[in-house]
């Protein structure tokens, strides 16, 4: 069972996963490119014709929002800033607030480029979400508990990747779908000008952008503890298992990246709801039926 | 007192936002601000010791406000979201009706005669529940998910353009020519 985190950490999660985005951030930039969204700091936000301010900005200050919260389950070696006797489905409703974030965003500055990025993560949502929702079941369901620390301890022996390959997958594809990222970046891509992100600017833009890489982290970083075995692990702390389990998860995804095509959100639905639901559905069996042996 | 406390922000929250939900002339700010009601809802039921079914409220409100922002701008709002459109119709008649309504149950909760508890809270609710929806419920539970799934596939069959086999081949103009969905 995990221990309870001192206080401090809820107030040093959200700049310690600042950096760790940051970082992530940086090591995909292509070489010769700094980190160009910290310019945005000192430019000002961009103005549309009747827009909806408020709702842009609404759009562009949940994405991060959403991401911090989603990591107060995320266990740094055993303990994590609360672990909630259902964080594995507040990770999941954290998680589904990306939703109407890129739609906002999308939506607020009154503008057809924009509003087509944010239609488009609707479209990617109805396509990732069903798959990825089966994942988190089959971890839980593997472990018996919806405790995010009761999944790391389920994990003591054998690491859940080994005999849920397929919900571990899943769960990538998910990660980099709901962060728009990678192959799934159709949302804000160059065909529609920056879509979502298109007409943001100054420090929405930077909470939109910066937003995105926070979830891209959060949730790679949830796939340590529901199938990489959280902290465990030989010889190493359990922290730094979590750290370097995190690196690799991550290192994995921006790997990939530049490997795979792009990837349209209505082929992806397609494929989603004839392949990968089925293929959830039948892990989740096997993890069930297992389960049911015990 | 924390819980308190909670309880009546959440509550203002809740209503607040659900009469926000008549007062905005945009479909997108309704929605949203309906959202933010329902959110309220699912943090109440969490105080009530229901995490599981507190959480599930906000996961699958989120998604379903989502999408029916894009239903409502397209249905309700003309043309596509452009002009703005009051949540008002039949102004009178309608606040009749809600403080009827409203009057009647609130009559209800402060009048009726409610029952002491009996036994005690089950330690994990999300357990009790599971057990429940999976037991006794169960036949309710499966006739509710094969018609909610019939309903998904109806409406998915009745909405689309194309049969089965003949979608239009990557990059075909000709569909676009005749005014069919663009990818």
């Amino acid at each position: 069972m995990a221990e309870a985190a001192p206080l401090w950490w809820a107030l040093a999660l959200p700049p310690v996963l600042a950096v760790a985005a940051a970082a992530t951030a940086l090591a995909a930039a292509p070489a010769g490119h700094g980190v160009a969204p910290l310019r945005e700091l000192a430019r000002r936000r961009r103005r549309t014709v009747a827009a909806d301010a408020p709702l842009a900005t609404l759009g562009a200050v949940l994405l991060p929002l959403a991401a911090v919260s989603g990591a107060v389950v995320l266990p740094l070696g055993f303990r994590s800033v609360s672990d909630l006797a259902v964080g594995v489905v507040w990770f999941n409703a954290m998680a589904a607030l990306a939703w109407p974030a890129v739609w906002l965003a999308g939506w607020g500055p009154n503008s057809a480029l924009s509003l087509i990025g944010g239609y488009r993560f609707l479209a990617q949502g109805l396509a990732y979400e069903v798959p990825h929702m089966l994942a988190l079941t089959t971890a839980a369901l593997g472990a018996g508990s919806l405790r995010v620390g009761a999944v790391v301890e389920a994990q003591r022996g054998l690491w859940f990747v080994t005999w849920m390959p397929v919900a571990f997958a899943v769960h990538l594809l998910s990660a980099a779908a709901m962060a728009f990222w990678g192959p799934f970046d159709r949302p804000v891509g160059r065909d529609v000008a920056g879509g979502a992100a298109g007409e943001l600017g100054g420090a929405d833009r930077l909470s939109f952008l910066g937003g995105r890489w926070l979830l891209l982290v959060v949730a790679a970083g949830m796939a340590v503890p529901l199938f990489l075995g959280g902290g465990h692990g030989p010889l190493l702390p359990a922290w730094c298992w979590t750290l370097v389990k995190t690196a690799a998860v991550l290192a994995a995804l921006l790997w990939l990246r530049r490997r795979l095509p792009a990837v349209r959100m209505d082929r992806f639905a397609a494929v989603a709801w004839t392949v990968v639901t089925p293929l959830a559905v039948a892990q989740a069996l096997v993890v069930a039926v297992v389960v049911l042996g015990r | 007192m924390l819980g308190d406390l909670l309880f009546w922000v959440l509550a203002a929250v809740a209503v607040g936002a659900g009469g926000l939900v008549f007062g905005c002339a945009s479909m997108a700010r309704a929605t949203y601000a309906l959202l933010a009601a329902l959110s309220a809802v699912g943090g109440e039921v969490v105080l009530l010791g229901l995490d599981y079914l507190g959480v599930v409220i906000v996961l699958m409100m989120t998604l379903e406000m989502a999408l029916m922002a894009v239903f409502m701008i397209m249905f309700m709002m003309s043309p596509s979201g452009l002009s703005p459109m009051s949540m008002r119709h039949n102004t009178r008649g309608a606040a009749a009706i809600c403080a009827g309504v409203f009057g009647l149950l609130a009559a209800g909760a402060l009048l009726a005669p409610w029952p002491e508890r009996a036994g005690r809270a089950p330690a994990d609710p999300t357990r009790a529940l599971g057990l429940s929806l999976m037991g006794p419920q169960m036949l309710t539970m499966t006739v509710l998910g094969m018609v909610l799934f019939a309903t998904i596939v109806a409406v998915v069959v009745l909405a689309t353009r194309h049969g089965r086999y003949d979608r239009p081949p990557a990059g075909a103009r000709e569909a676009a020519r005749r005014g069919g969905e663009v990818g």
